[in-house]
């Protein structure tokens, strides 16, 4: 078997201090660093379609000395319905909090109906979870439902 | 409105006073089986149950069916109504946006109906105000009373809304009043067969949707092929301006006009739907037919709204 077999290799570095969001949806961890907001300072390590046991590919996110508050745990769940977070003090996990997924999403997410009224008047966007695996919500204004791979954040 | 009202139309009634109508996808379909025995009450001279109450009438895009049946249904209950039916004279035009249209509006009626362009402007004016609203139409989205209108059709005509084959022609991708009796009739339990030139076929999420439901629905451009098995045939207009060329809208348009001998190859008793104005789908020979049920259409709107009015204002006795 070969040393480059995906399960051996620590595809992206270790953290000292700082946040792992995991088992984000592949191709999320970008929207989820748009979505924390890049930090101004530490580094943010972003992993794209990683092997993973349970999803097959993954997204990951690693931000240096920073630590996610609750309310931006909650946003993430937008973004991958498994994904977990982890916090890390000198290299070890010291809490882990698996993201879950609200039954209702404010905010967020922009409605990807040019048409719906949420894009035209200033209303706060709101979405129906439909399906939590994968993710599909129901804009609670123009009623369209809105697959993952369509989510835009606001 | 001779014999008493059931339990469970009281108990329907009861729910909807002071409610909104936004979208049929706030009714089980219980909850509509009802509301058509309750609109049955409604059919010829009314009380003035609505004396001097007034609805504001906002439409911000054209409608004649929709908004003259509401002013009707209004006078007819003895009520008076208020509004525009062009955005152009409302202060729309000056950049109001349509939730402060709304409060404005509040305090000079007692319950809106509102037609705008954009989907959801009904449920976001519907937030803004305490007054019962009724959607008349959001875009491509929804426009429940005419789905109640054209259900109020089918129980009428063929005496039940359920285990039906519906077959819907025309412009399924853009047409608002397709999109929601599409949603109303699955949850009711019909099959429907979906006939429509490749371009303006029902959108995938929505055909998405029949599938988890596990509606029978099948897709065809036949509809010479589909016609001799339905129950009812719902014509919608095909809009020229979908069109990128010009030639592909003649081809459309002519392929799917429906006249007297397409008509007569349906089985007894099928009925000829559309929720008008027809342009050319329909040729005026169909209006003779016993089949054609067009213009019944918009005389039970009118129907079906003075039940909604006197039922969201809870006047019903």
């Amino acid at each position: 078997m070969s040393d480059s077999g995906p399960r051996r290799q620590q595809q992206v570095a270790a953290l000292r201090h700082g946040t792992v969001v995991d088992h984000l949806s592949p191709g999320m961890a970008l929207k989820a660093l748009e979505l924390i907001g890049v930090p101004q300072e530490g580094a943010a390590l972003i992993g794209v379609n990683l092997y993973s046991e349970k999803m097959n590919r993954k997204d990951i996110l690693k931000l240096e000395n920073l630590e996610l508050t609750d309310d931006q745990i909650e946003r993430l769940a937008v973004l991958g319905p498994n994904a977990s977070v982890c916090f890390i003090r000198e290299y070890e996990v010291v809490r882990k909090v698996r993201v879950t997924l609200p039954d209702r999403i404010a905010g967020v997410l922009r409605c990807p109906n040019p048409n719906c009224i949420t894009n035209h008047d200033r209303l706060e966007t709101r979405f129906d979870v439909e399906k939590k695996s994968p993710t599909t919500v129901r804009c609670h204004y123009c009623e369209r439902l809105i697959a993952e791979s369509e989510f835009t954040l606001l | 409105m001779s014999e008493p009202w059931t339990q469970i139309e009281l108990d329907l009634a009861e729910q909807m006073r002071g409610s909104d109508i936004i979208s049929v996808r706030q009714f089980e379909s219980q909850e509509l089986r009802t509301l058509l025995s309750i609109v049955a009450r409604f059919e010829g001279d009314s009380q003035p149950l609505l004396h001097g109450r007034v609805l504001a009438a906002l439409f911000f895009e054209p409608s004649t069916r929709t908004r003259l049946s509401f002013e009707s249904a209004m006078a007819r209950l003895g009520g008076s109504v208020i509004g525009f039916a062009d955005a152009g004279i409302s202060s729309a035009s000056k950049g109001e946006t349509l939730q402060d249209t709304i409060r404005i509006v509040e305090s000079y009626c007692d319950l809106f109906v509102i037609r705008h362009p954009r989907e959801g402007a009904a449920r976001a004016a519907a937030e803004a105000t305490f007054r019962p609203l009724i959607n008349g139409g959001d875009g491509s989205n929804q426009h429940p009373t005419q789905t109640l209108l054209d259900l109020y059709t089918i129980q009428r005509r063929i005496g039940r809304v359920a285990g039906l084959r519906i077959g819907f022609l025309g412009d399924l991708k853009y047409g608002r009043a397709a999109h929601s009796l599409v949603e109303a009739t699955a949850m009711l339990g019909n099959e429907l067969i979906l006939i429509s030139p490749d371009s303006l076929r029902l959108p995938h999420r929505r055909v998405g949707e029949l599938r988890e439901r596990g509606t029978p629905y099948e897709e065809t451009p036949n509809l010479a092929g589909a016609i001799p098995e339905l129950d009812v045939l719902y014509v919608t207009r095909i809009q020229r301006e979908r069109f990128v060329d010009p030639l592909d809208y003649e081809r459309v348009k002519n392929a799917y006009q429906v006249d007297r001998a397409t008509v007569d190859q349906g089985r007894e008793g099928m009925i000829v739907m559309h929720p008008l104005p027809r342009v050319n789908e329909i040729h005026p020979d169909v209006d003779s037919s016993p089949r054609a049920a067009y213009f019944e259409q918009a005389k039970n709107g009118l129907t079906v709204r003075k039940a909604l009015l006197a039922l969201l204002m809870g006047a019903i006795e």
